[in-house]
């Protein structure tokens, strides 16, 4: 190549490279969501009977439920899993082996049937009590909500004392020596300096928990805990509407895990520059 | 001030400490020095009883440091007391050590308000007299990422300062710092030595040493190989070790 014709190829337009392949898939993909969308608006769908229970008292009684229930779930099983977490990272063996013990068991079965276990605790203990203080049944107590909480709580706990753990294990030992140092007892240089750091670390997998567990509460509909999927199926057992009515809680669904979604993306936007 | 006895501590099959006895005065500023791995941290930390020894004991003031003795048996005292103990010992790390989630200013006021549950107002105020002492006045709201290292590792001093120890501990305070970092460390230091506090000071900057220091003494394997006034000890070494280190350090 002469410089003369250098000279002239730089006064050239760049033109964008084109690229066949997308816009096949593009055009392939449009065409999928074409079919779907065309096949929901011939189907035997009634869209009206959707956008009547939409926003039915029963489906939003339900909606505060789950959001209610994956609040107070996750609340519990934070609660447990920093606590499991600890023992797991204890010096005494007795409490690093009940907190193994304890994940074995939550997670080695399924959560369905850890519900139904606590949803029949009266059939193994017809009463609960402290001795001395007396006792009350348990029927009375272990509530379709109770039950709920304490299945779907005890079992995420299993789940986020690993995460917990791995979490207090990212944390610089220097930190705690530090604290120590200080006069700190290990107690409280794990509470003031090794917990804070240690949870800013683990916001973005518990985000993630708490989405799932926004979705897990419908499994507590066979408990007959009143969340938005066991509202719609009262509905649909009544007026045979199963298709628009699971569609309702879908869209629940749907709008609850976006909105955490979005707010997951502001929170850790907005740690990001403190880590 | 204080009386190390036999001290002994082992990691495993690595003999970090080996029968070490040491006697500091109150006062007094003692330099430790010695190769990489030959116990010095060890032994500070022994100190404070960040490590436990398997044998010997460490006396402040006449208390024994995290053991209570009963008949011939030393017994591990309980988190609380041991917690107690370590008040009296300030110690400042090679690496800082600063909380990455608080401030300046929280760094130093932590230990005074959940420790000696002092007043917040006072805590803060005495905490921003110590940051001006080590010359960070000002920076009282910044966190420590963003210090520099011989920032940090000034608001660690301050953070120590901050209990009214008896005694300081250093363990390489500069040995982390760039070379450019490491004079206004040891500025706040010697002030400090200026005002008759007790040091035990691990540090390779043998100037510092020779100027500051009352006595030196130099470690391998585990062992005290020599000790003395550290200006006599540092231009004339009569062991063949201590005389190795120094050339090494001298380069
Ligand atoms: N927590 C520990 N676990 C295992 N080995 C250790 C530990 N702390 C120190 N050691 C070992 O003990 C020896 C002395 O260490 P240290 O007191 O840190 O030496 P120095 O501070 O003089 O470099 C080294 O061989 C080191 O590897
Ligand atoms: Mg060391």
């Amino acid at each position: 190549m002469n410089p003369s014709d250098s000279l002239s190829v730089s006064g050239l337009r760049i033109a964008t490279r084109r690229r066949p392949g997308r816009w096949i898939g593009a055009a392939l993909a449009l065409l999928a969501l074409g079919f779907i969308i065309r096949g929901f608006a011939l189907g035997q769908i009634d869209w009206s009977i959707v956008g009547r229970f939409l926003t039915a008292p029963a489906i939003l009684a339900g909606l505060v439920n789950t959001v209610l229930m994956t609040i107070c779930a996750m609340a519990l099983g934070l609660s447990l899993g920093v606590m499991f977490a600890v023992m797991m990272l204890s010096p005494n063996p007795v409490l690093r082996v009940s907190a193994r013990l304890y994940i074995w068991f939550f997670r080695g079965t399924p959560l369905l049937l850890q519900l139904l276990l606590w949803f029949n605790l009266a059939l193994v203990f017809p009463r609960l009590g402290v001795p001395l203080l007396g006792s009350v049944r348990t029927v009375d107590v272990i509530t379709p909500f109770v039950a709920t909480l304490l299945g779907l709580g005890i079992n995420q706990a299993a789940y986020t004392a690993e995460v917990v753990r791995g979490g207090l294990l990212a944390i610089d030992r220097g930190q705690a020596e530090a604290a120590l140092a200080v006069g700190m007892t290990r107690f409280a240089a794990l509470r003031r300096i090794v917990l804070p750091q240690a949870l800013r670390l683990i916001i973005p997998p518990v985000g993630n928990e708490v989405i799932s567990m926004v979705k897990l509460t419908s499994v507590a509909s066979v408990i007959q805990f009143s969340e938005v999927l066991r509202g719609v199926q009262n509905i649909y057992y009544a007026n045979a509407r199963i298709i628009e009515l699971l569609i309702v809680a879908a869209i629940w669904y749907l709008a609850v895990v976006t909105l955490l979604t979005l707010g997951q993306t502001l929170l850790e936007r907005h740690l990001r520059p403190a880590a | 001030m204080i009386v190390a006895r036999g001290l002994s501590k082992r990691f495993g099959r690595i003999q970090a400490l080996e029968g070490v006895d040491l006697d500091i005065a109150a006062g007094e500023i003692v330099c430790l020095l010695g190769p990489s791995g030959s116990g010095k941290s060890t032994l500070l930390r022994c100190i404070n009883h960040l490590e436990r020894p398997d044998a010997g004991a460490v006396w402040i003031d006449g208390d024994l440091i995290g053991f209570t003795r009963e008949g011939d048996r030393l017994l591990e005292r309980d988190d609380r007391s041991i917690a107690r103990q370590r008040r009296r010992c300030g110690m400042v790390f090679q690496r800082f050590n600063l909380w990455p989630h608080l401030t300046a200013l929280q760094n130093i006021t932590e230990g005074p308000i959940r420790v000696l549950a002092t007043p917040r107002e006072t805590a803060e105020r005495e905490a921003r007299a110590l940051l001006a002492r080590v010359g960070l006045a000002g920076r009282e709201g910044a966190s420590p990422a963003q210090l520099s290292g011989g920032q940090q590792q000034r608001v660690a001093i301050a953070r120590a300062l901050a209990m009214n120890p008896d005694v300081l501990l250093f363990d390489e305070p500069t040995s982390a710092l760039d070379p450019e970092l490491v004079a206004e460390v040891l500025h706040v230091m010697r002030d400090l030595a200026a005002t008759g506090m007790t040091m035990v000071v691990v540090t390779h900057e043998l100037g510092f040493a020779r100027e500051v220091a009352h006595r030196a003494v130099f470690m391998d394997a585990g062992r005290i190989v020599e000790a003395g006034a550290a200006s006599d000890m540092l231009t004339h070494p009569t062991h063949p070790r201590t005389q190795a280190f120094i050339q090494a350090v001298m380069g």
